[in-house]
C-alpha cells in the first residue's frame, strides 16, 4: 500500500478518535458523529481509490447501494422505543460481516494471520447469532421458557466449544476451504444464539454492550488478518467502548458479567414479600398533589417505553412547570433495554437534557423532593436493594425515591418486577399507586391539570 | 508490517479508546453505542478489498454478503445516531437550535 494511502488512513483514524471525543458532551455530540462519518467516507474513498484490483466492481457497487438504502430507510423509520432492537441488528450485521471477511481471507493467510482469521470468524459469528436473538427477544417475537435456561446454556457452551475445536482443527491442519469455514461460523453463530436465548429482558443493557464489544474486537482482529491498521484502530475503539459500557451496566446492576450470562434470571432467588397494604390513588388526587408540590422528580423505566408514553410525560411536566413546580428526571443507568435508553425517549419528547439527571446526581435531592412520579420502573426503585440482605437485588445501586415526601407509582397492575421480588416501596406509607396503562394514566393527569388552571 | 508493530497500534488504541470513552456521560450512552456501532461498519473496507479480488462463485457470494451486511451497518448506524442526537436539546441553547 502506498504511503499516500497510509496517510489518508491515518487522517481517518484521527477523525475517529476526535469524533468519539466529541461524543462526550451533548452540545458537541452531533458534530462528533459527523466527524466520524467524514472519517468513514475518507477511509472508504481511500480503499476504493487504492484497491489493487477492481473485479466484480458492478456487483459490489450494486450490493453496497442496496445495503446503504436498507440502512437509511430502517434508520429513519425505527421508533425511538425500538432503538435497542435496531442497535442489536446493526451490531449483528457488523459481526457477521467481519466473520465473512475473515472466512474469505482465510485461505490466503498463513501463520498468525490464519489463526487471527479463525478467531475473527468465531467472534464475529458469536456476535451475529447473539445479536439476532437479542433483536428477536427485544422485538418480543421470541419468548423462552425459563425452565429451559440451564439446558440452553449448556448446549450453547457445547456448540461454541465445538466451533472452537473445529477452528482449531482448521488452523492446525491448514486445510479446510470455504465449506469448513462456513461450518465453523454456523456453529459459532448457533452457540451465540443459544447462550443469548435465556438472558432476560432486564439484562439486555449488559448483553447489548457485550455484543457491541465483541463485534468491535472482531473488526480489529480482521485488521490483523488484512494488515490494515485503520481496521485495528477503529475496531479497538468500538471494543473499548463496548467493554466500558458492559462494566458500567454490570456495576449498575451489582452483578458480575458471568452472573448475567450464566446466572441469568434471579427469579429462583428467595422472593421477598413485603407486608402492608397497597394504597391506590385517583388521577385527580394525583394532579392536586403534583400541582401544589414545589419539587417533583419523575423516574422513568422500561414501562414508559412499552406504553410509548413519553409525549404524555412531557405534557405533564410542561403543565407542572407552568404552575411553577420544579421538575427533574432521575435516570438509573440500566433503566430500559440499552444504555441511555430513557434519555433518548425523553429527548424525542423534547425534554431538555438539562433536566435529565443521573443517579448519583439526583439521589441526594430526593430528601427535599415533594413528589416522585415513578413511571414504569420497578427494580431500580426497590429499597430492598439497600436493606434486605437475602434479596436477589441486595447491593444494587438504586434511586432512593423512598426518601421523598410522597411517591406516586404508575403501574398497570400489582405484578412483580423482573427480579421476582415484591417491591416494599409499593406498601410504604408514603406511596400511592395509580393503576392503569401509563399512557392512559398520564393522559388523565394532563386533563386534570388542564382543568386545575 | 510486522505483527509486533500491529500489536503496538492495538495496545495504544485500547488506551486511547478507554481515555476518550470513559468521559462520555450516561445521558449519551445510546448515541455512543449507535455511533460505535457505525464505526465497526469500517469492516466494509475489508469487505470491499475482498470482493474486488476474490475468485469463484462461492467466495464472491461470501464477499458480497459481507459488503451487504457492512453497508447496512455503516450507513444505518450513522443515520440513526444523527437522528438521535438531533433530538437532544438544552434549555440554554433552545433559542438558537431548531
Amino acid at each position: 500500500m502506498s504511503a499516500l494511502a497510509q496517510l489518508l488512513y491515518m487522517a481517518s483514524a484521527t477523525l475517529f478518535v476526535l469524533g468519539v471525543r466529541f461524543l462526550g458532551s451533548p452540545a458537541s455530540a452531533r458534530s462528533g458523529n459527523r466527524l466520524l462519518a467524514i472519517g468513514m467516507l475518507l477511509a472508504l474513498g481511500t480503499t476504493v481509490a487504492f484497491a489493487p484490483r477492481y473485479d466484480h466492481v458492478a456487483w459490489v457497487a450494486l450490493v453496497a447501494l442496496v445495503g446503504g438504502t436498507i440502512g437509511v430507510v430502517s434508520a429513519r423509520r425505527v421508533r425511538m422505543t425500538a432503538m435497542p432492537q435496531m442497535v442489536a441488528v446493526f451490531n449483528g450485521l457488523g459481526g457477521g460481516s467481519a466473520a465473512l471477511v475473515a472466512a474469505g481471507g482465510w485461505s490466503g493467510a498463513s501463520g498468525s494471520a490464519a489463526w487471527l482469521a479463525l478467531l475473527t470468524m468465531l467472534l464475529g459469528a458469536v456476535s451475529f447469532g447473539g445479536s439476532i436473538i437479542a433483536f428477536l427477544k427485544l422485538q418480543e417475537w421470541l419468548r423462552v421458557d425459563m425452565r429451559l435456561s440451564l439446558a440452553l446454556r449448556v448446549l450453547g457452551l457445547a456448540v461454541v466449544a465445538a466451533a472452537v475445536a473445529g477452528a482449531g482443527l482448521m488452523g492446525a491442519s491448514g486445510h479446510g476451504g470455504v465449506g469448513a469455514a462456513l461450518g465453523v461460523m454456523a456453529a459459532a453463530a448457533a452457540g451465540g444464539a443459544l447462550l443469548t436465548l435465556p438472558i432476560g429482558g432486564a439484562d439486555m443493557p449488559v448483553v447489548i454492550s457485550l455484543l457491541n464489544a465483541l463485534t468491535g474486537l472482531s473488526a480489529a482482529a480482521t485488521g490483523f488478518v488484512l494488515q490494515n491498521q485503520l481496521l485495528i484502530i477503529a475496531g479497538t475503539l468500538v471494543g473499548a467502548s463496548g467493554t466500558i459500557l458492559t462494566q458500567q451496566m454490570s456495576r449498575a446492576m451489582h452483578r458480575s458479567l458471568i452472573n448475567v450470562i450464566w446466572g441469568g434470571q434471579v427469579a429462583q432467588g428467595e422472593a421477598l414479600s413485603a407486608d402492608g397494604t397497597v394504597q391506590p390513588i385517583t388521577p385527580d388526587d394525583t394532579a392536586m398533589l403534583l400541582r401544589y408540590a414545589k419539587k417533583v422528580v419523575v423516574v422513568p423505566g422500561y414501562g414508559l417505553a412499552v406504553a410509548r408514553a413519553q409525549l404524555e410525560v412531557k405534557q405533564v411536566i410542561d403543565l407542572l412547570q407552568g404552575f411553577g413546580v420544579e421538575v427533574l428526571f432521575g435516570i438509573h443507568p440500566v433503566a430500559g433495554r440499552m444504555p441511555g435508553h430513557m434519555n433518548v425517549l425523553l429527548a424525542e419528547a423534547d425534554v431538555s437534557y438539562d433536566q435529565l439527571w443521573e443517579m448519583d446526581r439526583i439521589n441526594p435531592r430526593f430528601r427535599d423532593t415533594d413528589v416522585v412520579l415513578v413511571v414504569g420502573a420497578n427494580d431500580v426503585t426497590n429499597p430492598a436493594a439497600r436493606t434486605a440482605v437475602g434479596s436477589p437485588l441486595y447491593g444494587m445501586p438504586i434511586l432512593n425515591v423512598d426518601e421523598a415526601r410522597n411517591v406516586i407509582v404508575l403501574k398497570r397492575s400489582m405484578g412483580r418486577g423482573f427480579a421476582g421480588v415484591d417491591n416494599p416501596l409499593y406498601v410504604d406509607a408514603k406511596t400511592r399507586m395509580l393503576f392503569g396503562d401509563a399512557k392512559h394514566s398520564l393522559g388523565a393527569l394532563v386533563r386534570e391539570l388542564e382543568t386545575a388552571q | 508490517m510486522s505483527l509486533i508493530a500491529e500489536l503496538y497500534i492495538f495496545v495504544l488504541a485500547v488506551l486511547a479508546g478507554f481515555q476518550v470513552i470513559a468521559k462520555v456521560p450516561s445521558i449519551l450512552h445510546t448515541p455512543l453505542m449507535s455511533a460505535t456501532n457505525a464505526i465497526h461498519g469500517i469492516i466494509l473496507v475489508g469487505a470491499l478489498v475482498l470482493a474486488f479480488s476474490v475468485h469463484g462463485t462461492a467466495s464472491l457470494a461470501i464477499a458480497l454478503t459481507a459488503v451487504l451486511f457492512a453497508s447496512i451497518n455503516l450507513v444505518g448506524g450513522f443515520v440513526v445516531t444523527d437522528r438521535i442526537l438531533g433530538m437532544f436539546r438544552s434549555d440554554r441553547e433552545a433559542g438558537r437550535s431548531s
